[in-house]
């Protein structure tokens, strides 16, 4: 077991993990944030989406030791300080961007990054960037309207 | 102008909070003090008899608590089948026994042979691997129609054959079809392949048994659309524990599409380890776990005939399938290609004689049951593929050839046992022909062509029985379970309400929806309603949600629930204003006396009922809570009909879709928000089949597609915006509300509509032999269609 420490959401931790231990298990596991979520084995979901210093990442693709002394952001991270909902998160309510919500955390994680990398993409563009990340509830139309929206972008009445 | 409350208003999700915030509360997501973990030992061969199984090495390693085999598990029932087809002959189907754990046999990969438990879920998995099965490895059997052979080796010794059931539907039509197909001017024949599908709801299946011997209780947490169903069935059937002793929790749920409507052997063996073990026991399934363990969907090879007289008239149809059933019989896998399915052979259009022949198969392979539309997807596919072949067979434009046969009288009872009570199918096509722009498809293929590009536009209808429900009706043919709904409405003293529904939210939205319904019947705030459901603990028994039947059986439920509780509120309204309790008025959430001044809000009668020192006690009881089970007295019958245009490349045969187009008829809509988002979602899983996803086996049984690497899924570059529209409506005859469903429609009307675009585009850019190519339309078969 070796020791980790990084800062999550603003917050310093720590932990004892594996060597095998994935950075997606010591943010479920050793820290409680379950919304962060595992949705395959072979990094093809996308349901593990945070961010590693500012980039989106698959948390399931590093192990935690690599994290070691990472700034971390997971979807319990992303609210406005007074709890209400960010402008991209607000976006998925209001155009329905989300039924179960299990790919949401990680959809909300890249479209954040993708917002911050391109901060008015076009639909072709939203679609390529959120290749990586599966939804098998919304047919993405929704999730597409909703990163237009919260882009600022004008989103036609349905 | 929309509506800004109640029914017919896009309210937004409230359940959306702690999803994006990352609160939701999944099944993974719990983890009960002191919880040991399991992982299943799987067969990694389609077929072989299990001589025994070596456990000793996975015993000693570090962290095993148990290693369970099949012994292991004294008194555990198999797994049961919750329906019973009976055959063309009137005999029952051959139903094999389902082990939670194999015994004798493994007959898929996947098949669970053993379970380690141990204190992490990592030296779980380490230890399963040093498990040794021991098994004499035999032929599979694949293949729909081989496995049909007299000398074809069987997949249940105990059977006398590897037919589950041969179905005739209607069996006294069926003379009557064979004449007038023999006789007809024009008979129209298609040799299809419906393939099997892996539904992949992103979050993978999880349970966790727990057991409490202060008090001799069982409670299973697990990924399930209708936990009093699964408490039922393993209680009963599999464990022996009575209902009050067993509860079920299925907490947030994420997707199911059908797929976790049934009782697994996971769930049955952790409740079972909890008690045996005297701790908690989990199971997270991991996705290539998934792809060979949760119940697989469609996979029906069929041969339609339509016979037609010269003026395109429809004048039989006959159909004969293979189903794939499988390896064993999943919950409800033998209603699929029958009751679900041929009862729709009749689609939108009156086709006086209809006959429908399924043989249902084991084979080696993960068991089918309901996915998505289950056996509706398969009948509007088969139908509406023959259609489009004889319009372009007789020469007669395909809409104009659907539009002549449109049933347009209703009620309508169809030649194969169901009654459509109501329905308006040039509505929908006549609302499809103006939002498509068909007059515009010549320009835009004349700017494909320039671009060396192939157009086509491809059309369909579909007509989906929905609400799955009616008990007497399942009941004679031959559900072992009643299929009504339940709620109860509790009234809490301060005014506020909580519905406690057996219907089970995993996507659909109903802790909006539902109360939407309620807020607008009292005419209160919808935040004063709260959605109560998934524990058996504190939910009435009711049959949970799939076949689109939330809102039109469960919401009926609320509904009748809701009259009770306005009906005993009027009355103590009455006393409270010494009138006559039919001279109570109830609107915008208070009471008045019909012709005069007279009011009291609805907290001050809810707080009469519960604090009754000014109170009708000689007449009604203290308190306002109420139940009612709902059981209707028909299916209900959206319908609708979708456009695609498609662009084919022909140097790769790549297939783009250009726009795809749904006009749907659900009746009356609560929330039209989230009823946008059942279609879109429907279509991608109906484009996903037609373009992309296909489950294979190799011949020795091994799933090829076992990961998402393998298997493919729509991501949001594969498909396009979608435009729905559900402005037609025709209500529901028989249920309160006049809904009808729409959690299927897209993915049942979708696949046929993506074919028929992309046969025009070769049709039309000269590949005229192309009458037809199986799902998924990968480039590499639509550039061997064309070769």
């Amino acid at each position: 077991m070796t020791e980790v420490s990084m800062t999550v959401n603003g917050k310093a931790v720590s932990g004892q993990v594996e060597g095998r231990t994935l950075l997606v298990q010591f943010l479920r596991e050793t820290l409680g944030l379950t919304g962060t979520h595992v949705g395959c084995d072979t990094s093809q979901c996308g349901t593990c989406v945070i961010h590693v210093n500012g980039k989106a990442v698959k948390s399931c693709t590093i192990f935690a030791q690599e994290a070691d002394g990472a700034q971390i952001t997971t979807i319990e991270g992303m609210a406005n300080p007074d709890g209400s909902l960010s402008p991209i998160q607000k976006a998925f309510q209001d155009y329905h961007g989300l039924q179960c919500g299990f790919c949401t955390p990680g959809m909300v994680m890249s479209a954040a990054a993708l917002l911050a990398e391109n901060p008015t993409p076009t639909e072709a563009e939203i679609r390529a960037y959120l290749s990586g990340n599966l939804c098998r509830c919304t047919g993405y139309h929704n999730i597409v309207r909703a990163i237009l929206a919260a882009s600022g972008q004008g989103v036609a009445a349905e | 102008m929309p509506k800004d409350h109640g029914i017919g208003a896009s309210s937004k999700r409230r359940e959306d909070i702690r999803f994006l915030t990352g609160k939701g509360r999944y099944t993974d997501d719990i983890n009960l003090p002191g919880q040991a973990h399991a992982c299943f030992v799987r067969s990694q061969v389609a077929h072989g008899r299990l001589k025994g199984v070596d456990i000793s090495a996975a015993q000693k390693m570090p962290g095993v608590i148990r290693v369970f085999t099949a012994i292991d598990l004294e008194g555990v029932g198999g797994l049961p089948c919750g329906w019973q087809v009976t055959d063309r002959h009137g005999n029952p189907m051959q139903e094999p026994g389902h082990p939670v754990l194999a015994t004798g046999k493994v007959r898929h990969v996947g098949d669970p042979i053993a379970v380690v438990v141990a204190e992490t879920p990592e030296q779980a998995r380490d230890a399963a691997e040093a498990v040794q099965p021991d098994i004499e490895e035999l032929p599979p059997v694949l293949d729909l129609r081989g496995a049909l052979a007299e000398d074809a080796v069987k997949v249940h010794e105990e059977l006398s054959s590897n037919l589950c059931y041969d179905w005739g539907f209607v069996e006294n039509n069926r003379e009557d079809v064979d004449k007038a197909i023999a006789t007809a001017h024009h008979v129209t024949t298609l040799d299809l392949v419906n393939q099997r599908l892996i539904p992949n709801a992103m979050e993978p299946r999880v349970a966790i048994g727990d057991f409490n011997p202060a008090t001799g209780d069982s409670t299973l947490y697990t990924t399930s659309q209708n936990p009093h169903v699964i408490r039922l069935l393993m209680g009963a059937f599999v464990l022996g524990i009575p209902e009050h002793k067993l509860r079920v929790v299925a907490p947030d749920v994420g997707g199911g599409f059908g797929s976790k409507i049934f009782h697994y052997a996971e769930e049955a063996f952790c409740t079972f380890a909890a008690k045996a073990l005297g701790r908690p026991v989990k199971w997270t399934c991991q996705r290539s776990e998934s792809f060979m363990s949760d119940a697989h969907g469609r996979d029906h090879v069929t041969k339609i005939e339509l016979a037609l007289d010269k003026n395109g008239r429809f004048l039989a149809l006959r159909t004969q399938t293979h189903a794939n059933m499988g390896a064993y019989l999943s919950t409800f896998a033998p209603s699929v290609p029958t009751w679900l399915h041929g009862t729709l052979m009749a689609g939108n259009y009156r086709t006086p004689l209809i006959y429908v022949n399924v043989k249902a198969v084991f084979t080696n392979t993960v068991p089918v049951d309901a996915y998505r539309g289950a056996g509706r997807p398969e009948a509007t596919f088969q139908l509406e593929r023959v259609i489009d072949k004889a319009a372009r067979e007789m020469g007669i434009d395909p809409i104009e050839l659907r539009r002549r046969n449109f049933v347009t009288e209703f009620p309508y009872a169809t030649p194969v046992a169901v009654e459509y009570d109501t329905g308006d199918y040039h509505a929908t096509m006549d609302k499809l022909v103006e939002i498509a722009d068909f007059a515009g498809f010549e320009a835009r293929r004349a700017k494909s062509a320039a671009r060396g590009k192939l157009r086509g536009l491809g059309v369909n209808c579909y007509i989906e029985a929905c609400g799955i429900a009616p008990s007497h009706l399942v009941g004679q043919l031959g559900a072992r379970a009643g299929l009504y709904e339940a709620a109860t409405v509790r009234v809490n003293a301060t005014g506020g309400l909580v519905v406690m529904t057996g219907s089970h939210s995993h996507g659909q939205g109903h802790e909006t929806s539902f109360a939407q319904v309620v807020a607008d019947m009292i005419g209160l705030d919808e935040n004063m309603v709260e959605i109560v459901h998934g524990d058996t603990a504190n939910t009435p028994m009711g049959m949970g949600t799939y076949g689109s039947r939330s809102l039109a059986v469960g919401g009926s439920a609320i509904v009748r629930a809701t009259e009770k509780i306005i009906a005993k509120a009027k009355k103590i309204a009455a006393h409270l204003m010494e009138a006559a309790p039919e001279d109570i008025e109830l609107k915008n959430g208070a009471f008045s006396v019909a012709g005069t001044d007279k009011s009291v809000a609805w907290g001050d009668v809810t707080l009469a009922a519960y604090v009754p020192h000014n109170y009708p006690l000689e007449e009604i009881e203290p308190g306002l809570e109420e139940t009612a089970f709902y059981d209707p007295n028909n299916f209900t019958f959206p319908a609708g009909a979708y456009a695609c245009e498609v662009e084919v490349d022909p140097e790769t045969g790549k297939v783009e879709v250009c726009s795809f187009v749904a006009t749907d008829d659900f009746g009356t809509i609560v929330n039209p928000m989230i009823v946008d988002g059942q279609v879109h979602g429907g279509i991608a899983q109906g484009l996903g089949q037609a373009l992309l996803e296909r489950a294979v086996y190799d011949e020795y049984g091994q799933l090829l597609s076992g990961s998402y690497m393998d298997y493919a899924m729509p991501r949001a570059d594969d498909l396009p915006s979608f435009t729905v529209d559900h402005s037609c409506q025709t209500p529901c005859t028989h249920n309160p509300l006049g809904v009808k469903g729409c959690g299927e429609a897209g993915a049942i009307g979708s696949p046929p509509a993506l074919v028929n675009a992309v046969v025009d585009a070769l049709n039309r850019g000269g590949y005229e032999h192309i009458t037809h190519i199986d799902m998924p339309l990968t480039p590499s078969r639509v550039w061997a269609a064309m070769r």
